[in-house]
């Protein structure tokens, strides 16, 4: 196991150590929570890679992944997790039924709750909405991304990777780099970053910054030469291709050009930065493809094994409750 | 029947305090330490205790729905509808319809649309509007964008003689959003504007009105800057005025956390700086009346993810609780209160009402300004329960309530 920070949650006992029932955030989640979930998912790094992956705890519970807007590596990932716990997986793809939003959200709920789902995975396209049926159903539910508000397991599972690469998430200077203003993952990896005291730096052009931003205890930046200065990780986010022609940045070759990660900018780091995104890539525009493939620097596949991992311990550890897991039911 | 209320606190006060008010029929006849004539039905207001005072009833400008119960939950005995209706408020017959919609309970004043069907583009016909009964002219929920357009509005409304009511948001400032820039919006990933939409909405309607020579009336203002507009043109004497609800006076961003879609305003909640400002704008004179923006939305339009959600509140029948709350922080007197609630909507609407005066219409309540309660959300009169104060502790009930001497139960 590698080096960790403190960890005051092995001196807790049972269900005190996580006492959430739902995962709707990292807003919220206290740093030794933080640190529990991510504890519990190295077990399942070590089991995935294994000839065995399967592990039969969640055996007869149902879980559904609702997502009503589309993804694909979000549920795969789900969905892989599930069954190797053992769960009855289902996914519905409510993104391509053409059923008005909202007006239906609270009334499929009810019915996902009416056919004794025992845990729920939902992604929405609108900030709120996870919470939203969390309060409506008795089981637990997790948020796989709402909006532009969070994407908890897409950060549990960055800090995971940092820490195993790094040594330890604390005091790590950390640049989160692109569309700011409307990206989930940024806002859940800032919460889970600063909470566990690493140094967050942020970077977009103005257009793509969030007002206020700094009250998340991050520092901005406009200028990626200037943040990447001594980064131990740098983090980069997807730019979405319809805001890429006009409405928030001019052209997707002038982006590459202030923000595009090189192996030249990368310089600008430290000499054994991790390079980080969470996929999927504009290869060519926010990142250069010696960047995202080199051998050494990028954790971007990593990301994706680590993904599985905590989603496993968080399936896990939420349901532990229902299945009457001693100290925690 | 001329019946006397005596041994009375009025608001606004008369003389030295305890003092009786006259009233025949529909009229107010006298006020003050006048004779009662003989024959007179007297009224002994001291039997209801020392925290009960006589007040004009309140007259809210700008509501987007008739709801009889919250107002008389609220003491409000006049509206002035919004526009926004369906059908629109832009033809005499769905404008004289509305007006009879209160009976005999409230007075509906229609406020008619200023463009045809809101859309922003075609002058509606104001003139037949003021004719069904229309007391003035709105853009309706929505900023007109087109400047063209609003300074025509603005020209021909000054020559039907009738007040423009505007919302100031600048609509591409806006665009989807559904908060105001700062902490509390980045947080929740809700998309939000700059505060300056409204500040730059105001500039650009005031110069307008200004050219124009035609009274303009902002049915909310809500930030540091508009106030600092609207103050610098009352200072050059033009003839604007603007109102606030309540939840722009007590509440900031903040209450939209947790995704509360009851805290989903239009113009959204602000920062506590800009709150501020509002109380500051209370107390100066800037801000001329207060309003409820009462507009029930029940679960179908507010059990919805936040921005999906639609705006406003049901805010009739909180309106004079909450606004008690700003003597209560001296922010402003009792009387200067009933002004902003009853005296100056009643003048921007051409009423002779909303005051306690000889000839004014018998519109008037017993107060009891003391009397604690809680809002609840689960137990309004309202047709919806939408509303951001939930839970919020009180004071002020209003005991008995007259519509033209009539008495509303």
């Amino acid at each position: 196991m590698p080096a960790s920070d403190h960890r005051p949650a092995a001196q807790i006992k049972g269900g005190a150590v996580f006492p959430h029932r739902h995962l709707t955030g990292i807003d919220g989640l206290q740093p030794h929570e933080i640190m529990f979930l991510l504890d519990e998912a190295e077990q399942w790094i070590e089991a995935n890679r294994s000839r065995a992956k399967s592990d039969k705890r969640l055996e007869g519970l149902t879980q559904i992944n609702a997502f009503f807007e589309n993804s694909t590596r979000t549920l795969l990932s789900f969905e892989i997790a599930g069954k190797r716990l053992g769960a009855d997986v289902v996914n519905m793809h409510a993104a391509q039924s053409s059923v008005k939003k909202g007006e239906t959200l609270i009334d499929t709920a009810m019915t996902l709750n009416a056919m004794r789902a025992d845990v729920i995975v939902i992604r929405h396209m609108s900030s709120g909405a996870v919470r939203l049926i969390a309060d409506k159903v008795d089981c637990p539910v997790l948020n796989a991304g709402d909006g532009s508000h969070e994407h908890p397991t897409q950060a549990l599972l960055d800090a995971l990777t940092i820490r195993r690469r790094r040594g330890a998430v604390a005091g790590q200077r950390v640049v989160i780099c692109g569309d700011l203003l409307h990206s989930r993952v940024a806002r859940s990896n800032i919460l889970a970053l600063t909470a566990l005291a690493a140094e967050v730096r942020v970077c977009a052009p103005s257009t793509l910054m969030p007002a206020a931003i700094e009250r998340m205890g991050v520092t901005p930046f406009t200028d990626f030469d200037a943040a990447l200065d001594g980064a131990d990780v740098v983090m980069m986010l997807r730019l979405q291709t319809e805001r890429m022609s006009g409405g928030f940045v001019p052209s997707t070759r002038e982006y590459h050009m202030r923000y595009g990660l090189t192996l030249e900018r990368l310089a600008r780091a430290k000499p054994d930065a991790l390079v980080m995104h969470p996929g999927p890539m504009n290869r060519g525009v926010e990142i250069d493809s010696n960047v995202a493939d080199h051998p050494s620097r990028s954790a971007i596949t990593e990301q994706v094994e680590m993904g599985v991992a905590v989603r496993m311990a968080c399936l896990d550890i939420l349901t532990r409750r229902a299945r009457g897991v001693e100290g925690w039911a | 029947m001329i019946r006397a209320f005596c041994n009375a606190t009025l608001v606004p006060s008369a003389g030295d305090g305890i003092a009786a008010l006259v009233i025949d029929a529909e009229k107010i006849v006298a006020i003050g330490q006048s004779d009662v004539p003989d024959g007179t039905e007297t009224i002994d207001c001291s039997a209801f205790g020392r925290s009960v005072l006589i007040a004009p009833a309140i007259i809210d400008l700008g509501v987007f729905a008739v709801d009889k119960a919250a107002c008389r939950a609220g003491g409000i005995v006049r509206v002035g509808l919004m526009p926004d209706q369906s059908p629109v408020l832009d033809d005499p017959g769905i404008i004289q319809r509305a007006a009879d919609m209160g009976k005999p309970d409230i007075w509906v004043h229609p406020i008619a649309a200023a463009t045809r069907g809101l859309t922003g583009t075609d002058l509606a016909e104001m003139a037949i509007a003021r004719d069904a009964g229309a007391r003035a002219v709105a853009t309706g929920r929505r900023w007109i964008a087109d400047s063209g357009v609003m300074r025509r509005v603005l020209a021909y409304a000054r020559d039907c003689d009738l007040t423009v009511v505007a919302h100031a948001e600048d609509a591409g400032l806006v665009g989807s959003a559904v908060a105001t820039d700062g902490e509390t919006a980045t947080r929740l990933g809700l998309p939000s504007a700059p505060a300056s939409a409204e500040s730059l909405a105001i500039a650009r309607d005031l110069l307008l009105a200004e050219e124009t020579g035609a009274r303009l009336h902002f049915r909310q203002v809500t930030t540091a800057a508009g106030f600092e507009l609207i103050r610098r043109a009352k200072a050059r004497g033009l003839p604007v005025t603007c109102g606030i609800t309540p939840a722009h006076l007590f509440l900031s961003d903040i209450a939209m956390s947790d995704f509360r879609t009851f805290a989903h305003l239009s113009p959204p909640l602000r920062s506590e700086s800009d709150r501020q400002a509002a109380l500051a704008a209370v107390a100066d004179g800037t801000i001329d009346i207060l309003c409820s923006g009462h507009d029930p939305r029940g679960p179908e339009a507010k059990r919805l993810p936040f921005a999906d959600s639609a705006p406003g509140m049901a805010g009739a029948e909180t309106l004079l609780a909450l606004s008690l709350g700003l003597v209560r922080d001296e922010v402003i007197e009792i009387d200067r209160l009933f002004a902003l609630l009853a005296t100056n909507p009643a003048k921007i609407l051409g009423l002779d009402a909303g005051k306690l005066a000889p000839g004014a219409a018998a519109d008037f309540m017993l107060l009891d300004w003391e009397a604690p309660w809680q809002i609840d959300t689960d137990r309004m009169a309202a047709k919806a329960g939408n509303t951001p104060f939930d839970k919020l502790p009180v004071q002020g009930k209003v005991l008995r309530l007259f519509k033209g001497g009539t008495e509303l139960v």
